[in-house]
């Protein structure tokens, strides 16, 4: 059913990319992917590539993307199997081949560039001696060849010091950098395919570009086909020639990007599409009156021992209103939420919520205080027990906040259950049989439970798909309008700033450089920082990322 | 590397204060047992007043804790002070008894560590094959026999039926190295079958549990054989939990040999602090216990040194 495409709109390339009628290098037919209860992951999937095409994989979690970009290489992880298929790499059937066999393959012609970076890389051993590795066991290059090699791709992809960058261990450099080191491990041994496993979804907007560059300018260079996976469309639509819509293991839609953004035919393709745009646009969203102020945090200053995270941060929350605090891993942002939940005690400053002074440790705030300040976590899945079900969890904070009898306690729940969307007889139910989604309504019907004036919802969506997020955003914005409902959601993601955010702080290095209403903030004038931020959102045009190298190079 | 000799003083520290608390715990731990060496030698038949300037005679009619004190003194200035029982001088009564003592564990430990190690990493390699769970059945089975019935069970096919080694280990100051190796074969295969399961098992799990990594995944996604794999990329990650494991069976063969000494008449510390305990020779069971008490301590201390150093987090901080 697929079709190889041979790619000819982007203008500068090698000789060797011009267009001739070429035999794909990968090919995948029929491919059948089941775990070992025999569901199904992956079914019938047809993908041909052609050297030195690009074709992404895009879906939400389950949809069976990573399966499929690990089956090109004929690897299947713990308690999955291929059970059916062909896979060629460059005419070669490799599923026929030995263990020893596929091994050849790996990392020789077809390579991988995980999501984490820095999971990836051995914490044992320098750097160097991981980007040598694969080159000298494929006999392509010595040692010595591929040090220096390496040291060169250093000095092009601008790591600092590039000559003794090698030398350092994975720890002692920074989440972006190890991914650009990922990327140049992958290109070792001139491999013809590499695959690409969501390797930009880890890393903060600002690293993301710069990511985004290299691995684009890395393709053209050495002339690689590419599977590309991820889940933003954005992102996908900068690098690829062709997409491939997954959903549950199953093909939804290949056609080229322009196609698949511009007149998408399956109504998932379209619903992914639509919401992407609808990310773009602002929300001018202000509030009707002047409200109480509930939450005023002063000149909040807090240390990590010597380190100061937070300097001189004040921030306030009225009724009814939602506060992003938005700002990159390790601008503090987390920080400032622990402070306010009473985890991490302020140096100095303070705290006032609803007219008196909240006390700075948690041990010494009062019942009350403790139950109108709720939290919902980034990851639901870390943040329910497993050994309880969810009326259990939810329960809970009814019993210990208003002492009800257990037949109150399960009405309570029910219309909980019910305000966030889930059925009533999901109250028997374990948190590990719900999805990400449902979970993180559990999650919010938790801190509802307590009847509470102020949720602080730390990075609430990142850890969800596109859809499921939207519909968490949605559902948290019909709380606020039915109960008045004050928010402070920390985020480092623009796309919910823009919907949901009546106000936004930016943070940067522990202080706050803008803060506002949602709608000031992001109009000219800018803080440099907040243009830089916005400029390195992915937008959904093809020629985003183009523009970006082409204003650089100006 | 200032930041690893702070980890190393402040552990070497630590290492001394808990020397001195076992020293405090063993000297009034002993001064519970009823009788002292005066009614031990004298016997039942002993008038009070000859046991009484027995004990003047022997310092042990002075309080506990001032003897407790010139003892310390003694042991401080590395003076082990004498014998209550044949007046010799302890250190010479202990010096040859733990040189034999160290020859024989060291002996076990060149034999059972490699071998533990290699049937452990190759467990982990082929795990879930036939070979592993023969290794794991046959390791398991021989730790879980007491030390006497193996060492029996060796002397009955070794020393009797088959007659390649001494069932009595007499080994002495003037023997050859090879006539030493000779005699405590035995013994020493006795403490191999006794400590192997327990580092072959840990190198396997420690190893395994690696296996699900990311990290490890990539490698294999690189193409890399699985042999490399677990020698290059498991193993030094999986070294502290192995290295404690070796620590602490290292400090059992020094330690814990007493029944393997008895059995096979081996002239060992262990033997000699068991007889000392029996006649109430205080002096000499505290030498003792301060002896094995450094060897653990001491080997405890190497465990953590040896999972720091191999630790690039510990080693080269950011």
């Amino acid at each position: 059913m697929s079709i190889g495409f041979c790619r000819s709109t982007h203008a500068p390339l090698a000789p060797q990319r011009r267009c001739k009628i070429e035999k794909p290098i990968l090919k995948i037919q029929g491919l059948r992917i089941e775990n070992l209860a025999g569901e199904v992951l992956v079914d019938n999937a047809n993908i041909e590539l052609m050297p030195g095409e690009i074709l992404g994989l895009i879906g939400e979690s389950g949809a069976g993307k990573s399966t499929i970009g690990l089956a090109a290489m004929s690897y299947a992880r713990a308690g999955c199997k291929i059970t059916r298929g062909h896979i060629e790499i460059d005419g070669v059937q490799v599923r026929d081949l030995s263990a020893k066999g596929r091994a050849q393959f790996r990392g020789r012609r077809i390579a991988y560039v995980a999501q984490s970076a820095a999971a990836s890389f051995n914490p044992a051993h320098r750097i160097m001696d991981q980007i040598c590795e694969m080159p000298v066991h494929h006999g392509v290059l010595t040692h010595a060849e591929a040090e220096a090699w390496a040291v060169e791709m250093f000095r092009t992809l601008e790591l600092p010091d590039p000559d003794n960058f090698g030398a350092r261990y994975p720890h002692q450099v920074s989440g972006g950098q190890l991914q650009r080191a990922m990327a140049i491990m992958a290109i070792s041994a001139h491999p013809d395919i590499v695959v690409f496993d969501e390797p930009t979804t880890a890393l903060d907007v600002t690293t993301q570009i710069e990511v985004l560059l290299l691995i684009k300018k890395m393709i053209r260079d050495y002339n690689i086909a590419a599977l590309y996976i991820t889940h933003d469309l954005a992102v996908v639509a900068q690098i690829a020639d062709r997409i491939l819509v997954l959903q549950s293991g199953k093909m939804v839609e290949l056609d080229t990007t322009a196609n698949i953004l511009h007149a998408p035919k399956a109504t998932y393709t379209k619903e992914l599409v639509e919401d992407r745009q609808t990310s773009d646009v602002f929300r001018e969203k202000l509030l009707k009156s002047e409200r109480e102020v509930i939450l005023d945090a002063s000149n909040i200053i807090a240390h990590y021992g010597d380190f100061r995270v937070l300097n001189d941060v004040s921030i306030t929350v009225a009724k009814g209103e939602t506060v992003a605090i938005v700002g990159e891993s390790g601008s503090g942002k987390t920080s400032l939420a622990r402070v306010m939940v009473g985890l991490t005690q302020l140096t100095s400053g303070s705290l006032t919520f609803m007219g008196s002074t909240l006390a700075p440790s948690l041990k010494n705030r009062s019942r009350d205080d403790l139950r109108k300040i709720q939290l919902i976590y980034q990851q639901p899945d870390v943040a329910l027990n497993p050994r309880q079900t969810v009326g259990e969890i939810i329960g809970r904070p009814i019993m210990f906040y208003f002492n009800r009898s257990d037949a109150e306690i399960t009405d309570r729940t029910a219309q909980l259950l019910h305000q966030v969307g889930l059925p009533e007889d999901y109250m028997n139910r374990y948190s590990t049989a719900l999805s990400g989604g449902q979970k993180q309504r559990v999650c919010i019907a938790r801190a509802l439970a307590a009847e509470p004036t102020l949720i602080i919802c730390d990075e609430p969506t990142s850890a969800l798909d596109q859809l499921v997020a939207e519909d968490i955003l949605k559902l948290l914005q019909q709380l606020q309008d039915d109960m008045g409902l004050s928010y402070l959601v920390i985020t480092h993601d623009l796309g919910i700033v823009r919907r949901i955010a009546h106000r936004t702080a930016i943070l940067l290095g522990g202080e706050i450089v803008a803060n506002g209403p949602t709608g000031d903030i992001f109009k000219p004038p800018f803080h440099t920082y907040t243009e830089k931020l916005l400029q390195s959102v992915p937008e959904l045009r093809e020629t985003w990322l183009e523009e970006i190298i082409y204003k650089r190079s100006a | 590397m200032i930041h690893i000799l702070k980890i190393v003083t402040q552990r070497f520290a630590l290492g001394l204060l808990t020397l001195f608390a076992i020293s405090l715990i063993i000297t009034f731990g002993v001064e519970l047992l009823p009788g002292d060496l005066a009614e031990a030698i004298l016997g039942q038949g002993a008038t009070p007043e000859t046991v009484k300037v027995f004990r003047t005679e022997l310092g042990l009619d002075k309080p506990a804790h001032l003897r407790y004190l010139s003892w310390l003194y003694g042991m401080a200035t590395g003076d082990m002070g004498v014998s209550l029982a044949n007046k010799r001088e302890i250190s010479e009564l202990i010096g040859i008894r733990l040189s034999n003592t160290i020859f024989l564990g060291g002996f076990a430990a060149a034999i059972s560590i490699p071998l533990a190690l290699f049937l452990g990493i190759l467990a982990a390699l082929y795990r879930n094959t036939l070979y592993d769970r023969v290794v794991n059945t046959f390791t398991l089975t021989s730790i879980s026999f007491p030390e006497f019935f193996v060492a029996y069970i060796l002397i009955l096919f070794f020393a009797i039926k088959l007659g390649w080694f001494p069932g009595i280990s007499n080994v002495s100051t003037n023997l050859s190295l090879g006539d030493k190796l000779y005699r405590s074969m035995l013994p020493a295969a006795t403490l191999t079958l006794v400590v192997v399961a327990h580092m072959m098992r840990m190198t396997r799990a420690a190893i395994i549990n690696l296996l699900a990594s990311p990290y490890i995944e990539m490698v294999r996604l690189k193409g890399i054989s699985p042999m490399k794999i677990i020698l290059r990329h498991a193993l030094p990650n999986a070294l502290a939990p192995i290295v404690n494991v070796v620590a602490i069976n290292l400090a059992y063969l020094v330690v814990g040999v007493v029944i393997v000494e008895v059995v096979f008449v081996y002239p060992g510390l262990g033997q000699l602090m068991v007889d000392s305990v029996s006649k109430r020779d205080i002096p000499v069971v505290q030498a003792c216990s301060m002896i094995f008490a450094s060897v653990y301590i001491l080997l405890n201390l190497s465990a953590d040194i040896i999972s720091i150093v191999t630790n690039p987090r510990l080693l080269h901080p950011r």
